[in-house]
Parts: C-alpha cells; sequence; structure tokens
C-alpha cells in the first residue's frame, strides 16, 4: 500500500480546443488534508470530474488507493470509496435526508428485488441497520433529528451539511468537498473548519477541498495546490503559498510596476 | 330495485368502516395492528361487493367495463415504476402488452398445433400438443398450459424483453429515450404482424391473430365451499362470467401493489427515486445507473406482461392490431392523471380512464344528447378529450389526482422558502462559476451512462 491515496500524473482534459487541465500531477498522502485553490475557471472542479470518473482524461492517469480509476465507471469509483460533494447543492430534493444518506449505502448493502418484496429477516435487518447508521450519521455532521425531513425543505446550511452526511455513507477513504463554504457566513465557515478536522480525525477520512474562502482554506488544509488556467502554478504548505509571488498575481493580478516592467 | 339498494348499503357501509379507521382510527400499537386487519378485511370485502354494484351489461358501469378498468389499473402500476419512480419516459409500454397476449396466445391454445397443420410440408412438421392443467378438452390439439403457470411465463418473458429493450436504450437520457422506445413501441406489433411467414414458418398467425385462448381455470379453489359476498367460485371463468374475471384481476394487482410498495421502499426503490431526482448525484453515489434502470424496466414490464395475457383470456383472441401506440399513450395518461410515483394514484388513474374509454364518453355523450337533443358522438373526441385533460392537468394540477405524498410535503416548503425569501441562496446555480458545472451536464445529456 502506497503512501499516496491519490495519484495523478500527467492529467490533462481538452474540450475542443480549450485546455481545462494542463498536465497536472496531483497527490494526496494518505491521511491528510489539502486544498486546490485557484481563481474561477481555473479547472478545479473539472478535475474534480476526472477523479470521480465523471470525464476520462484526454491524457494521464490517475491511481486511487493503488487502483487505475481511468475508465472506470463513477459508481464503481464511489464505491470504492471516493465520495464527493457539490458546488452547488445536488442532494435528492423530494427524499427525507435519512434516504438521502441511506442512497450513498447502496454499494454496501445486498438486498435485491426478491428479498425486499417477500422482506426475508435479513433485508429487514439490513434496512434497520442501514437506518440507524443514517442516523448517527446526521448527528454526526449536526443536523440529528431532521432524519424525517425532506432534503428541500432543509436550511441551506443544513443541506451542505447533509450532502457531507450523505458522501461519508459511502464510506469513502477520500472525501472531496467542491467549495463547501459557498454561502455560509464567517461564524458557520469557521465552525467548518473545525467539523473538517473531525471527519478527518474520528472517521479517518482524507479530505480534499476546492474552496475560495481564503481564511478556510488556510486553517484548515495542510498543502495547497494553486491552479490557474488548467496548469498547476503552485504547490505547497499554506504558508509558502501565502508567499508565493505566482498565486498573489493569480489572484490579485500584476502589480502596475511588474506590469510595465514585464 | 331493492336488492341494489341493499348491495349499495351494504358496499357503503364496508367502504365506510374502512374510511373511518383509515382517517381517524389508531395508527401505531397493539390497536394501530388490529385497526390495520379490519381495514384489510373490510378493503377486501369492499372490493368483493363491487361487481354486484355493476351491472352485468349496460348503464354507467357494466361488468365487462370493470374488468377492463383493472386491468388497465394493472399496467397504470406497471408504467408507474418506470415513470413514477424511477423517472424514466417510456412511450413504448405496449411492447411489454404484446409479448405478455402473445405469450398467452402461444401457450393457451391451439396455434402450437396449426403450425403443423398448415405447412403442409413434410419438412417442417412441428406439432406440440400438451395439456398441462388446463380448461381445455384433450380433443382439442395445441399448447394448453394452465393460466397461473402461463402468467409467470409472461412475466418472466416480458421481464427479459423488458432487458432487451432497456439495455441499448436506457443509455440515453428523457427525450431520447421517451423516442427510442416509441420506436420499439412501434416496430414490434409490425413483426408480429409480418410474421406469418418466416421462412415458411407461420410463428404468429400475422393479421389473422390467435385464438381462441383458452378459459381460465381455477383448479382448486373451485373445491372452497361457498364464500360470502362471492359466492361459489366456478371450475373454469368462462367469457361471460365477469364476476370472476374481476376477481382473479384484482387479486393480481393486489400482488402487484404490495411488491410495488415494499419496492419503493426498500434499497432498489430509493436509488430509483435518486435517479429520478438527480441522475448524476445518484451515481456520483455510487448507484450503477444502468442496472438500476434496467430493473425499473423490468419489474414494471412484468405487470404489462402478466396483464398482457389476463387480457388475452378475457377477449379470447390476441390480434396485432391492439397493440397501438395509443395504448402506451393511454397508459402514460392514467399513470400522469393519477399522480406519478403514487401507486394508489395510477390505480385511480388507470381506472378513471379506462371507464371513459370504454364506457364514460358513450355514456355521457348519450346523456348529452339526450338532453340538448345534439348528435355528438362524443368517442370520436376521445383522444382530443385526453389531450385537454393532460394540458389542464399538467396547467393546474400537475402532482396528479393522488399526488405521492412526498411531493405534497415538498410542493408546500417551495412555497415556504419562497416566501422566508432565502430562495437566491438555494438558487446558486445562477453563480457564474456554475457554469464549469453545466458543460458538465451537457456532456451527460446526449453521451452515455458509465457502465
Amino acid at each position: 500500500m502506497s503512501d499516496l491515496l491519490l495519484d495523478a500524473r500527467k492529467v490533462r482534459v481538452e474540450f475542443g480546443g480549450l485546455v481545462a487541465v494542463n498536465d497536472v500531477d496531483f497527490q494526496i498522502p494518505r491521511g491528510s488534508i489539502v486544498a486546490l485553490i485557484g481563481p474561477n475557471g481555473a479547472g478545479k472542479t473539472t478535475f474534480f470530474n476526472v477523479l470521480t470518473g465523471l470525464y476520462s482524461p484526454t491524457r494521464g492517469g490517475v491511481m486511487f488507493d493503488d487502483k487505475n480509476v481511468v475508465g472506470v465507471a463513477p459508481h464503481k469509483i464511489a464505491a470504492s470509496g471516493l465520495a464527493r460533494t457539490f458546488q452547488n447543492i445536488r442532494l435528492f430534493g423530494a427524499m427525507t435526508a435519512a434516504e438521502n444518506v441511506m442512497v450513498a449505502m447502496h454499494p454496501h448493502l445486498k438486498s435485491g428485488v426478491a428479498s425486499t418484496i417477500f422482506r426475508t429477516p435479513k433485508q429487514r435487518h439490513e434496512e434497520r441497520d442501514a437506518r440507524s447508521v443514517a442516523k448517527e450519521l446526521l448527528e454526526f455532521v449536526g443536523i440529528g433529528g431532521t432524519d424525517e425531513e425532506f432534503a428541500k425543505n432543509l436550511p441551506y446550511g443544513d443541506q451542505r451539511r447533509l450532502e457531507v452526511a450523505r458522501a461519508l455513507a459511502l464510506r469513502p477513504k477520500l472525501l472531496l468537498l467542491d467549495e463547501p463554504t459557498a454561502g455560509m457566513n464567517p461564524q458557520e465557515s469557521a465552525t467548518f473548519t473545525s467539523f473538517v478536522h473531525k471527519v478527518r480525525d474520528e472517521r479517518g477520512v482524507t479530505v480534499l477541498l476546492i474552496e475560495h474562502d481564503m481564511k478556510v482554506v488556510m486553517g484548515v488544509s495542510e498543502r495547497i495546490t494553486v491552479l490557474e488556467y488548467g496548469s498547476k502554478i503552485a504547490e505547497g504548505t499554506p504558508q509558502e503559498i501565502r508567499t508565493d509571488q505566482r498565486v498573489i498575481e493569480a489572484y490579485l493580478g500584476k502589480t502596475g510596476t511588474e506590469a510595465a516592467g514585464g | 330495485m331493492s336488492h341494489e339498494i341493499l348491495m349499495l348499503l351494504r358496499f357503503g357501509a364496508i367502504a365506510g368502516v374502512f374510511f373511518v379507521l383509515f382517517k381517524f382510527g389508531p395508527k401505531t400499537g397493539a390497536q394501530g395492528r388490529v385497526a390495520k386487519v379490519i381495514m384489510a378485511i373490510a378493503a377486501v370485502a369492499a372490493i368483493a361487493c363491487v361487481p354486484s354494484l355493476a351491472s352485468t351489461s349496460a348503464g354507467a358501469l357494466p361488468l365487462g367495463t370493470v374488468v377492463l378498468c383493472s386491468v388497465y389499473a394493472l399496467f397504470a402500476l406497471g408504467l408507474n415504476i418506470v415513470v413514477g419512480f424511477a423517472g424514466l419516459l417510456d412511450l413504448g409500454y405496449v411492447a411489454f402488452f404484446l409479448f405478455g397476449a402473445y405469450t398467452a396466445a402461444f401457450l393457451m391454445s391451439d396455434f402450437g398445433y396449426q403450425v403443423s397443420a398448415r405447412q403442409g410440408s413434410s419438412k417442417h412438421q412441428f406439432s406440440f400438443d400438451i395439456h398441462f392443467f388446463t380448461a381445455a378438452l384433450d380433443t382439442i390439439k395445441g399448447v394448453h398450459i394452465s393460466f397461473w403457470l402461463v402468467i409467470i411465463a409472461a412475466a418472466l418473458v416480458a421481464a427479459f424483453a423488458g432487458l432487451l429493450i432497456g439495455a441499448p436504450t436506457l443509455r440515453l437520457k428523457s427525450d431520447y429515450l421517451a423516442l427510442v422506445t416509441l420506436g420499439f413501441g412501434e416496430i414490434l406489433p409490425e413483426v408480429f404482424r409480418n410474421s406469418d411467414n418466416v421462412y415458411g414458418f407461420n410463428l404468429t398467425n400475422g393479421t389473422k391473430g390467435i385464438g381462441p385462448v383458452d378459459q381460465i381455470s381455477m383448479g382448486y379453489l373451485h373445491n372452497l365451499p361457498k364464500l360470502p359476498i362471492v359466492g361459489k367460485i366456478p371450475q373454469t371463468i368462462t367469457s361471460a362470467d365477469n364476476h370472476t374475471k374481476f376477481y382473479v384481476i384484482v387479486a393480481i394487482c393486489a400482488v402487484f401493489v404490495y411488491a410495488s410498495l415494499k419496492l419503493r421502499d426498500g434499497r432498489l426503490g430509493r436509488a430509483w427515486m435518486a435517479i429520478r431526482e438527480d441522475e448524476l448525484a445518484a451515481s456520483l453515489m455510487g448507484v450503477p445507473l444502468m442496472r438500476t434502470k434496467l430493473w425499473s424496466y423490468a419489474v414494471g414490464a412484468v405487470a404489462g406482461g402478466v396483464g398482457g395475457a389476463f387480457y388475452a383470456t378475457i377477449v379470447g383472441t390476441v390480434n396485432v392490431d391492439s397493440f397501438t401506440f395509443a395504448f402506451s399513450i393511454i397508459v402514460l395518461c392514467a399513470v400522469i392523471l393519477g399522480g406519478m410515483g403514487n401507486v394508489w394514484g395510477a390505480i385511480a388513474g388507470g381506472v378513471v380512464i379506462t371507464w371513459f374509454d370504454y364506457t364514460g364518453l358513450t355514456f355521457l355523450g348519450g346523456k348529452v344528447n339526450q338532453g340538448l337533443g345534439t348528435h355528438i358522438n362524443l368517442k370520436d373526441y376521445e383522444f382530443g378529450l385526453f389531450g385537454l385533460v393532460l394540458v389542464v392537468m399538467m396547467l393546474f394540477r400537475p402532482q396528479g389526482l393522488i399526488p405521492a405524498t412526498r411531493s405534497k410535503q415538498v410542493k408546500r416548503a417551495d412555497m415556504k422558502t419562497a416566501n422566508d425569501g432565502d430562495e437566491d441562496l438555494i438558487g446558486f446555480g445562477s453563480d457564474p462559476r456554475v457554469v464549469e458545472e453545466d458543460r458538465l451536464g451537457y456532456g451527460m445529456e446526449v453521451g452515455v451512462d458509465h457502465e
């Protein structure tokens, strides 16, 4: 078992003439919390979509947990322990919070058509267990007691939490969070930072997040990778990234003198 | 007359017990369980009363129509799994009806013997003469298998057909899927129409159809003592015996209702609903899209197949002209009218639409003409009226007559959010950053599932 949970080599994604991800090397050590940042349109979500199997890279390879995942169906990658949340919440609106979580247990449950119709003791047992695990997960993310609420009816912050609970139900090794604090106020974002640590420490889940809120990024991640126009422009600890000239340029633009000089 | 009133009173009393318990009865604990048992008995008794309420031939509610209503309720139950639960638009449901009906035709008629008899050529001598727990006399040659085995065969054939049709089509997204299923629904009847001479073999008897199809044998049920309300069960169901036909189809419907409800609440039902809500998110939560969709197709097809086999026995012949695009549309209308995703809604939709189709329009048209002195044949405007009803439903009550509990509750929430004014937060999708995500959506649209 290698120390790297995720090892992406020279990943390139092209949409026609547009290079969305340009030969990006990206590694995630087991048990770490890492962040992927970059200006809008830098290719972060596209990169996520490559990892989760929605896109096949034009070139390059991705190893997850020592297994190749390029060309593997998304549901199989998910079942092998790669879970994600979405930038714009994608819950199953007309299903209850508990049901949302239980959907993600699908790969771990066994009952089929016949055992469901005949309600075999095994199937009933499995359903009961799944329900109690769902309850536990909802409590873990801090929205205990909302089991029977429809996802669509939950307040925005709770929906974000529910997405995490649902992702955790897959029993992931790696959790991808796509802009988890979007739409949260500073107070909520601060709470979220400690929550990510809790997920890693208590559940042993490696975390990769895309985030725009620098306070969150700097507070939570151990390593940061910066993308701009699909290319990796920097990588390092929060301290290194904070002072990296190219990153500052990417976010704030070149200063007048440099622009004139360059 | 007094007899009819008595019947009505009896039905009213039983239905009353059911509804009082349903509305006000205890829901939990030991009392709740007792109430449930009483409700179940009341429901069975009320259904048993239905044939005695319906008139045998003419009027607003002939028993023949009641039987057909129940068959269509079964079809609607099946399509509800595909359209209502899994959210897949299927415009070719007639395919499963066809497979079920022809399964009955092959296994319950003298056609198997005809095949050889009509060949003439000694090279192709195939003749089947099999009798197995059947109502058919030994003197009638051909394949004659018990109806109860035939519906199992029809279920298997239809489910298999569902897999065959589904495997290539279910990779497509909604509109494309609808078009391809429509194509299959059109092609299959043509194949059966033209298969009366396949390299010299008459496989389907073409436009002449197959018949007569055997009557249903009730087997050992005939030995039961005389039952209350139902009466003595006959040995075989004759073509005029709509009473027993009704009981048989209702029993089949009941089995399917039970299976539908159990599946809906189980692992597979959740996966179906997740696909309906957000296919992409479902696949990223580990739900195998193809397999899950195929299951919905197969389970839905079972109802179509069983219904088709039953239909073949009550009509007595299987004619390829019965399998039209209009059938697929009527069943789809039933599901939409009743309330997509709701088992009871599907039944209600199937019953209402079929009643209008077979009796209601003629009956109401007659009343209108009588009252106004006009000569309008309402039946001629049938599909126009159905279309109108669908449009009106979509405008004013898109969730159907009996909406699924969840759509009722979520609907309410929609309004609440709008009032609270935090719509913008939820509508985060308008953020320019989402463009990236949208492109992904488009990619999936025409694209192919990853399996």
